[in-house]
């Protein structure tokens, strides 16, 4: 509670929290917002935007409503980049803390694999893994999180190496916490506030890389993003540049709504730090 | 009945290439229900035996025998089971508590995994060991960093007595304390070692608190255990020069006066 009055209390943070409310409003009321399937032809196609108060934002050149995917596609978004950012933050969190605890050899071992996942391009790497296996959202959040793992895994092991060397660790081993404990029950909830802070970002990458997948044509062909809708208007760029503009401000205004929450969390996170 | 002895202990660590000896052949033994007081300038390996005690580090070579058994052959679960009967208070009152835990969490930890008391009856026993340690039933539900360094080495007592301990190792348990409260926690231990029969290993580099407490102080310097005698004699008539510059260091004892801060009960 009091991480949030902190959050708030930063312009950033309260601008940021206020955006990602707003989306995740617009995500879980989609339905509400425009009921039906938003990939049906609704109107005539290529409607100008702000001409019909029914399709405010226009048709595209099969007469779907721009506004629609614009608000299911924010599902597709949201969902996409927060599965992916969850499942890398996951893998990071158990493979960092794994070889921080273990040391010597696991931790060798470990590193390495991270190193090779760090080397390897991750939109390359998403590419490759969606290309083989075939588009849809499952497939597509496991593809980015692929990508997205090895940063939260080095940091947390960092963290762990410094948060086991310290007297309270030695406490719990003294009155005879089982190792598995301790990782979980001291470690990992002190080494967790930096891998927070960045989990706002690969949020944020995450989303533009689904929307980079989605542009390319491999993205879920049955449900509409943001990326498809800009590479449907790609082709008619010049004469109906709406229909790319649209779903691209929206991409903006997330991941910039996305980073400015990172950077007040990471304020807020800082703050009561220091206040211990 | 000798509780705990310890035989040719040695420890070398390496730093840069380099190995530097931390303990070197150190042997000594303590009774239970009595005091060792440890005393030595710092770096000279106490610490580094306070942990090897604890099973924190290994130890290179020796041997320790701790309640009848051979405690460095003990490993997992019955080292964990074990260590009910050894513990530690350590020096920074802190570091040695996790910054998100409340003072009955951990009061409870032990409690819990050594299965002390039911756990229905789990608070209650917190509620006693607060209260044994001189602090209010209403502190179990502070955060720890709501306490201050006195109250928290109350605590960090509570928490080594809750496991019903044979020894505890006071890791400089009252070098980061006021003076005015270093006394006080000083006769905490003292009664409870009366009333509970526990023996204290007191690492300390501070001879006037060890006079007030010890039965026996070991002298350490560089790695090596010195001299060994009753508080007394090491104190009035030491032998090895390290316990010299000791005694030298402490501006009452050097004048001749034997204004200590309380009368040690040495035996």
């Amino acid at each position: 509670m009091r991480l949030i009055r902190n959050l708030i209390r930063t312009p950033e943070g309260a601008i940021g929290l206020g955006i990602l409310a707003l989306l995740v409003l617009i995500a879980l009321l989609a339905p509400a917002l425009s009921p039906g399937d938003p990939l049906k032809i609704a109107a005539r196609p290529l409607l100008p935007p702000f001409t019909d108060v029914n399709f405010p934002l226009g048709t595209d050149r099969l007469g779907r409503d721009v506004l629609a995917g614009i608000i299911h596609g924010t599902r597709t978004s949201l969902a996409v980049g927060i599965a992916a950012a969850l499942a890398a933050i996951a893998i990071g969190l158990c493979v960092g803390l794994a070889a921080g605890f273990a040391g010597g050899l696991v931790d060798e071992a470990l590193m390495r694999v991270v190193d090779a996942f760090q080397i390897v391009p991750s939109f390359l790497l998403a590419l490759a893994f969606v290309s083989v296996i075939g588009a849809s959202v499952p497939v597509v959040v496991l593809a980015i999180a692929l990508g997205a793992w090895a940063d939260p895994a080095r940091l947390t092991r960092a963290q762990v190496l410094s948060i086991r060397e310290r007297d309270y660790i030695a406490s719990a081993r003294v009155i005879g916490m089982h190792p598995v404990e301790i990782a979980f029950k001291e470690i990992l909830p002190n080494a967790l506030p930096p891998v927070l802070a960045l989990s706002a970002i690969i949020v944020a990458a995450a989303i533009l890389t689904e929307a980079a997948l989605s542009f390319l044509g491999l993205g879920d062909p049955n449900v509409v993003t943001w990326g498809s809708m800009i590479a449907e208007g790609r082709n008619i760029l010049r004469s109906s540049p709406s229909l790319s503009i649209f779903p691209g401000i929206a991409l903006v205004v997330t991941v910039v709504g996305v980073y400015l929450f990172s950077e007040g969390l990471t304020n807020a996170l800082a703050g009561r730090r220091s206040e211990a | 009945m000798t509780l705990l002895s310890v035989e040719n202990l040695s420890k070398r660590f390496s730093s840069g290439g380099r190995q530097v000896a931390a303990l070197h052949d150190v042997s000594f033994m303590l009774a239970a229900g009595e005091t060792l007081g440890l005393v030595g300038a710092s770096g000279s390996g106490k610490s580094t035996l306070a942990r090897i005690l604890m099973r924190l580090i290994p130890a290179d070579a020796g041997r320790i025998r701790f309640d009848g058994e051979d405690w460095l052959a003990l490993t997992g679960p019955e080292l964990r089971r074990r260590r009910a009967k050894m513990q530690m208070v350590f020096q920074d009152v802190l570091g040695a508590f996790n910054p998100r835990a409340t003072v009955a969490s951990v009061l409870d930890d032990p409690l819990r995994i050594h299965g002390i008391v039911p756990k229905n009856e789990r608070p209650k026993e917190i509620a006693t060991l607060l209260d044994r340690v001189g602090l209010s039933a209403s502190y179990a539900e502070r955060s720890i960093r709501e306490v201050s360094g006195g109250q928290r080495q109350r605590i960090a007592i509570a928490r080594a007595i809750a496991t019903r301990p044979l020894l505890i190792v006071l890791d400089e348990a009252v070098s980061a304390l006021d003076v005015s409260i270093r006394g006080k926690i000083l006769e905490l231990l003292v009664e409870l070692q009366e009333e509970r029969g526990i023996a204290y290993l007191f690492v300390s580099h501070d001879l006037a608190v060890l006079r007030a407490v010890s039965h026996r102080i070991a002298v350490m310097d560089a790695g090596r255990l010195v001299e060994t005698g009753t508080a007394r004699q090491v104190i009035d008539n030491p032998q090895s020069s390290a316990a010299r510059a000791l005694i030298a260091a402490v501006p009452r004892f050097a004048t001749g006066t034997s204004a200590g801060i309380s009368e040690g009960h040495d035996s």
